[in-house]
């Protein structure tokens, strides 16, 4: 047992560099909110984020005014971009709660550096794949009639149908995603008020904070609250990506009918969302200076994640083409064929080098090491998987059972600045984040400290 | 300064100081102790006696009416409320009414383990004497306090600062309530 408890105090040194104390913890991370002094790395982020935005708005302004018309949705290709962008922001989110939550009751107290920030990624790529859907509806003012309420009309919602499922599990994941990522700051906000000598911000991080006063009592019972939520959200976070993809399986389009879906958009998720993971840490580690918190183990980690989540969704491509075939069903046979060798080849072969051929340099300890190296491996899942689930969505819906009501998607100028714009509305949100709040749990780095350890047999 | 004192508080600069000390009051005798960490401390926990609390139960009750509101929301609506005929499909349709029974099931049982924290901590709390000691700002950075309430029926204020002295702590304070 002794040996054991030796084992994992050396390792939880490594994750974290060596010389930090409870202090420096909390000052390192506290000072990125509470200095006056601005990066000019937050500028630039935040200003590219703010165009984007304010092209997002225009692009949803016309939206409003003109109608789904403005972008290249034309029968039978109803979903385009649109779902497109949801899939593929909803995935992004997936690895927050893995890190915060399955990763947790996993023990794995090295995610205690990265949990914060994965979470806020987490509610902002949810609230980038929600507008989706809803732009999407046609009369995105009536998005009140997805939920059952009781109504002049005296109609209800089908309770028989994935989009309603999708309604509910999207907003269930973004409200406890939010209850999480809140329960997890409010004792980073008391000590934020603790230590500003603004009054304003003592008053806001105060209010925020709740009153909380790290009572033993009160972290006792807090502990049994997080590990409730971490218990909670792990089978929510497996749901809402297995309910998303039966949007495409309980319809019966060719190249979307088929039960792999729910494992196969699960991995996806977490592969997409440790790229976006990696995508920010990098260089954010690198402007603020948290390369002792956020240390080459951290990223060497997500960067295992990614390739064995990698391997796992290019099992997932050999299968879906396996299953095509062996069907015997001429429609499933020609959706493949239609993929790999039809209108939309490029984007398919894109998809399976940025996918599958591009991941596996991250079987070397030189490229996993390579900050550099991870952020371009990062991009290119990340673009690969949006392209796959452009694949998915255009290429079945394009040619489907009638070669007389087949028609080729074009992506329209609106089409590509209202995704541009969603990615504004992503930075800008998180920006504002990294600006306003701690972005590394304070108090849960402190517990990785080896001071943190009670030694016992002193004084007893 | 006429009002009773809420307590005394000790400040030490390590959990294991703290934890000791902790241990030394509870033999002592006094009940009426509470620790302020920068961090959740497990030996603590053991140390004060803390590890049952009523939350599984409160999360398993709201667990459990989520699930039930979610069933019967998608029953009453597509049974009584709007029966109407999808595909032959007969109205009570269960198997497709598993997964808003088990969002909501989620839902309800996060909302009521937030809910139900923040009511077993007493919180949001606007005021409290704690805060009163002018080095207690530092309880959510480095530094680890135990203290000693004056509803304690042991409690006394010279005996009891004076038994604190004893624990080798950095600073004695009085707490004005």
């Amino acid at each position: 047992m002794a040996d054991e408890r030796q084992d994992t105090q050396v390792a939880e040194k490594e994750i974290i560099a060596p010389g930090y104390t409870f202090g420096t913890v909390t000052d390192q991370i506290a000072t990125v909110v509470l200095t006056k002094r601005t990066p000019m790395f937050w500028f630039m982020g935040f200003g590219v984020g703010i165009v984007l935005l304010l092209t997002l708005l225009l692009a949803v302004g016309l939206l409003f005014a003109k109608g789904v018309g403005i972008w290249g949705l034309r029968t039978p290709v109803m979903w385009g971009f649109a779902i497109t962008n949801f899939v593929w922001w909803i995935g992004i989110g997936h690895a927050g709660t893995l890190i915060s939550a399955i990763l947790l009751l996993l023990n794995q107290s090295w995610r205690n550096s990265i949990n914060r920030f994965a979470e806020a990624m987490t509610l902002f790529a949810v609230a980038c794949a929600g507008m989706f859907p809803l732009l999407h509806l046609g009369r995105p003012w009536l998005f009140y009639w997805l939920f059952p309420y009781p109504n002049t009309m005296g109609v209800q919602p089908n309770f028989r149908s994935p989009l309603v499922w999708d309604v509910f599990a999207v907003s269930t994941y973004a409200t406890v995603s939010a209850l999480f990522w809140f329960v997890g700051l409010m004792p980073d906000l008391a000590t934020l008020r603790d230590r500003t000598h603004n009054r304003f911000a003592r008053f806001a991080y105060g209010a925020l904070a709740l009153g909380w006063r790290g009572s033993a009592k009160h972290w006792s019972i807090y502990e049994t609250a997080s590990l409730l939520l971490a218990g909670l959200a792990t089978p929510l976070v497996l749901s809402v990506h297995t309910v998303v993809s039966f949007d495409f399986t309980i319809a019966i389009v060719p190249g979307w009918h088929s039960t792999f879906f729910p494992p196969y958009f699960v991995a996806g998720a977490i592969y997409s969302g440790f790229a976006m993971v990696l995508a920010l840490a990098i260089p954010l580690r690198a402007v603020y200076g948290l390369e002792g918190l956020i240390t080459a183990r951290h990223l060497e980690n997500a960067a295992k994640v990614m390739l064995a989540t990698g391997l796992i969704v290019g099992y997932a491509y050999m299968m879906e083409t396996f299953n095509g075939w062996y069907t015997t069903n001429v429609y499933e046979h020609a959706a493949i064929w239609h993929r790999m060798f039809g209108p939309y080849h490029v984007a398919y072969w894109s998809l399976i080098s940025c996918n599958i051929l591009a991941p596996q340099a991250l079987w070397f300890k030189k490229v996993r090491t390579k900050p550099v190296l991870l952020f371009i491996s990062s991009m290119v899942v990340l673009t690969g998987m949006w392209l796959e689930r452009y694949v998915i969505i255009v290429s079945s819906l394009a040619q489907d059972f009638l070669p007389s009501s087949w028609s080729i998607f074009q992506a329209t100028k609106w089409d590509w600045l209202t995704y541009a714009g969603t990615i504004g509305l992503f930075l800008f949100l998180f920006f504002l984040f990294i600006r306003l709040l701690p972005m590394i749990s304070i108090f849960e780095v402190r517990t990785l400290l080896p001071e943190a350890k009670v030694e016992e047999g002193v004084g007893d | 300064m006429n009002k009773p004192a809420y307590g005394l508080m000790a400040e030490f600069e390590s959990p294991t100081e703290l934890v000791v000390a902790a241990r030394a009051a509870r033999e002592k005798g006094y009940r009426k102790l509470d620790a302020y960490t920068p961090f959740p401390i497990e030996e603590l926990t053991d140390a004060l006696h803390l590890h049952h609390n009523k939350l599984p139960l409160i999360v398993l009750l709201g667990g459990l009416l989520g699930g039930f509101t979610g069933f019967m929301l998608q029953y009453y609506i597509t049974v009584i409320y709007f029966p109407i005929n999808i595909a032959g499909r007969p109205l009570d349709s269960w198997p497709a009414y598993i997964i808003i029974t088990f969002e909501l099931t989620i839902l309800f049982a996060a909302i009521s383990t937030v809910l139900g924290l923040l009511a077993l901590c007493g919180l949001p709390m606007h005021y409290h004497p704690v805060f009163n000691v002018p080095r207690f700002a530092l309880a959510s950075r480095n530094r680890f306090f135990l203290c000693i309430e004056a509803r304690d029926p042991l409690f006394d204020l010279a005996k009891t600062s004076e038994f604190l002295e004893t624990l080798k702590p950095k600073e004695v304070s009085e707490v004005a309530s």
